[in-house]
């Protein structure tokens, strides 16, 4: 693969911890290590609970990390920052959050919420700059300058989210994280706001962060997928690989539990059925957290973190069976 | 194949303070013995409201204004609420999307499931009724039904309450399930297997099934028929391979090609604009608005739900014989 290509972003071994009260632990991420690429989209799929949003937002330095390192074109991403760069580091990165109905604030007019950030960073000169560029930033997801003088309620879902994307546009940023942006709308506004994304990356060669738990749409957008399974990457590869060649048992039970949209292959397809439930996250042992309802552990895979290794080209896997 | 459930021209309006919703515009379909059908829509389609009327749980703010829904013979709509009392849970029951509102917090998941005995199965002893309840738990795959007995939901996972919700559903061997969005809440390896317990539970007790979703997969995974609602009427109804592989209807075709397909990067078509208001449905076809081959009439007449091919009807005036021009430019 690319690995000549310069990562944007460079994590090392994140780590974010919760303390949850009486000396228990939750590991939401748990030693994280992978690179993003400039331009491209990475995809972050794993099940409710697996840390995807925590990591994301780690990120975005909206969380403290634990441990670990963040670096940002070259710079790190942590407490030290002082203010100043901190800030710089907010036009330069930008988040679109899952719920559209939660994410605006309901007393504030839309030129408003789009306008915050160009506000902050100073990015218009006058009142009449900063009507042209929101009216020109709602144009761009296709809402209208009309759209500018409303609340949010007045809004359908679709639309809401695409205020969201505005307000991410705003400051002309070059990453964005997308923590489940599509998931809470229906499956026709979902196609649109997927197309919307995928342009707004060929016109201004953004770099996605694609938070998911729907695997069908997240092998449509993204270049590459890691997936995720209590607080660890157990597999990354590009998508077409990742699908074509799973190696990790969680990934290829996880592939197998999409259902399909197609009758007649839905109903000759064996599936992967996974053993009960996710174990509580709180003060798990030291090892391969998927070992409790792995269809193949065996004895060495207890007691040892499996690190994430290149087992072909570009794909990595954090397995003691695959190698 | 005997008719269990029919649905006729089933009207449900719901007052507001700002106006009347038109949630259920004249829904009709039938039920067979021993199928699932699943009811496919968007968010305020009207599918949730067109069970609930069946059900009669509808909010007190909704009324059932016109139709029917025979059942052995009876009209649900007009059957005194002391009968639908005993009918519900009995013979018809049904599951909700969210697992964690539908148990009640303060009892034991077992007695919640005798109780459900309690009120149908007035004959059973005490201990009859735990040996049932203890059957049932091990029924929906739950290991240990000991010890499940006596937990309370917190205690359990969301796929594990989902299964106690079903097992409660499964209590008096109804002869309809409804589930509405049943696997929504959870997650896709958790969907999977509730999904499967459902099919299995099906194959052995022949519980006919009506699956309201808004995921393709599953109906593609579970169904038998399919119907589709958009703007609170059914706009085509057929069985699961016709509508996946002949789907007529523009929303159905703009539906399924809204899905990314395995291995295709190009953009995906989407439907463009959003669904029609329900409190001002338009005059004509709901879709027209949407729709890439609306002509004059979609906008005045409502087109009909009219039989095309064996086991497949469509509402759109495409398909009338007076627009077979149009038609075959659409083809």
């Amino acid at each position: 693969m690319a690995d000549t290509r310069t990562p944007l972003i460079e994590v090392r071994d994140l780590k974010r911890y919760f303390n949850v009260g009486g000396n228990k632990i939750l590991k939401a991420v748990d030693g994280i290590s992978l690179d993003i690429y400039k331009g491209e989209t990475l995809g972050l799929v794993g099940e409710s609970g697996c840390g995807k949003s925590t990591f994301g937002r780690t990120l975005m330095h909206l969380y403290e990390a634990t441990g670990g390192t963040i670096t940002y074109d070259g710079k790190p991403i942590n407490s030290k920052m002082s203010a100043k760069e901190r800030f710089e580091m907010t036009s330069r990165m930008q988040m679109i959050f899952q719920d559209p109905y939660s994410s605006l604030n309901p007393r504030m007019k839309v030129m408003d919420i789009i306008a915050e950030g160009i506000d902050a960073h100073g990015l218009a000169k006058n009142r009449e700059e900063r009507k042209q560029i929101v009216n020109g930033l709602l144009q761009t997801v296709g809402l209208t300058a009309e759209h500018a003088g409303r609340f949010p309620h007045e809004f359908s879902g679709g639309q809401r989210q695409r205020v969201g994307i505005a307000r991410a546009l705003a400051v002309n940023p070059e990453f964005i994280v997308a923590d489940e942006p599509i998931s809470a709308l229906d499956v026709s506004i979902q196609a649109q706001v997927i197309n919307l994304l995928k342009r707004l990356q060929r016109e201004r060669g953004l770099t996605f962060l694609f938070i998911a738990h729907d695997l069908s749409m997240v092998r449509h957008i993204s270049d590459r997928i890691g997936v995720m399974y209590l607080g660890s990457l157990v597999e990354l590869a590009e998508t077409e690989e990742l699908f074509a060649h799973p190696m990790h048992p969680y990934t290829q039970a996880l592939l197998s539990a999409i259902p399909e949209p197609n009758p007649d292959e839905e109903r000759s397809r064996q599936r992967i059925m996974l053993e009960g439930t996710l174990p509580n996250p709180v003060n798990l042992k030291d090892e391969c957290k998927f070992c409790s309802r792995c269809p193949s552990v065996g004895q060495d895979c207890h007691g040892v973190i499996p690190p994430l290794v290149e087992i072909t080209p570009g794909h990595w896997v954090a397995c003691q069976k695959c190698k | 194949m005997k008719k269990l459930l029919e649905v006729n021209n089933l009207t449900v309006e719901i007052h507001t303070d700002h106006g009347t919703v038109y949630a259920c515009r004249g829904v009709s379909f039938d039920l067979n013995e021993d199928e699932t059908l699943c009811i496919v829509g968007e968010s305020g389609s009207g599918k949730s409201i067109t069970v609930k009327g069946i059900m009669r749980l509808l909010p007190k703010t909704a009324k059932i204004v016109e139709g029917s829904v025979m059942f052995e013979g009876r009209d649900l709509t007009k059957v005194p609420e002391k009968e639908m009392l005993s009918l519900r849970g009995s013979d018809i029951s049904m599951i909700f999307q969210d697992p964690m509102t539908s148990l009640n917090p303060t009892m034991t998941v077992g007695d919640q499931i005798m109780e459900v005995l309690k009120e149908h199965k007035k004959e059973m002893s005490k201990q009859q009724r735990k040996a049932r309840t203890l059957e049932l738990i091990e029924l929906v795959g739950i290991n240990n039904p000991e010890t499940r007995f006596r937990q309370y939901p917190h205690q359990l996972s969301g796929g594990m309450r989902q299964r106690i919700v079903i097992a409660m559903a499964l209590a008096c061997d109804p002869k309809i399930l409804i589930a509405d969005e049943p696997t929504t809440a959870l997650d896709v390896t958790i969907q999977a297997q509730i999904l499967d317990l459902m099919r299995e539970i099906q194959k052995k007790s022949h519980t006919a099934i009506i699956l309201i979703t808004h995921n393709l997969g599953v109906v593609a995974n579970m169904a038998d028929r399919v119907g589709v609602m958009y703007g609170g009427k059914l706009v085509e109804t057929a069985n699961v391979r016709e509508l996946f592989f002949h789907m007529e209807h523009p929303y159905t075709k703009g539906l399924l090609a809204s899905i990314p397909k395995k291995g295709v990067k190009e953009e995906l078509r989407s439907i463009p604009g959003s669904p029609p208001d329900l409190m001002a449905p338009p005059k004509g076809c709901p879709f027209a608005a949407r729709c890439e081959y609306t002509m004059k009439v979609c906008q005045q007449y409502l087109p009909e739900l009219t039989e095309i091919a064996p086991d497949h009807r469509c509402a759109c005036w495409l398909l009338d014989e007076r627009a077979a021009k149009m038609r075959q430019e659409v083809r």
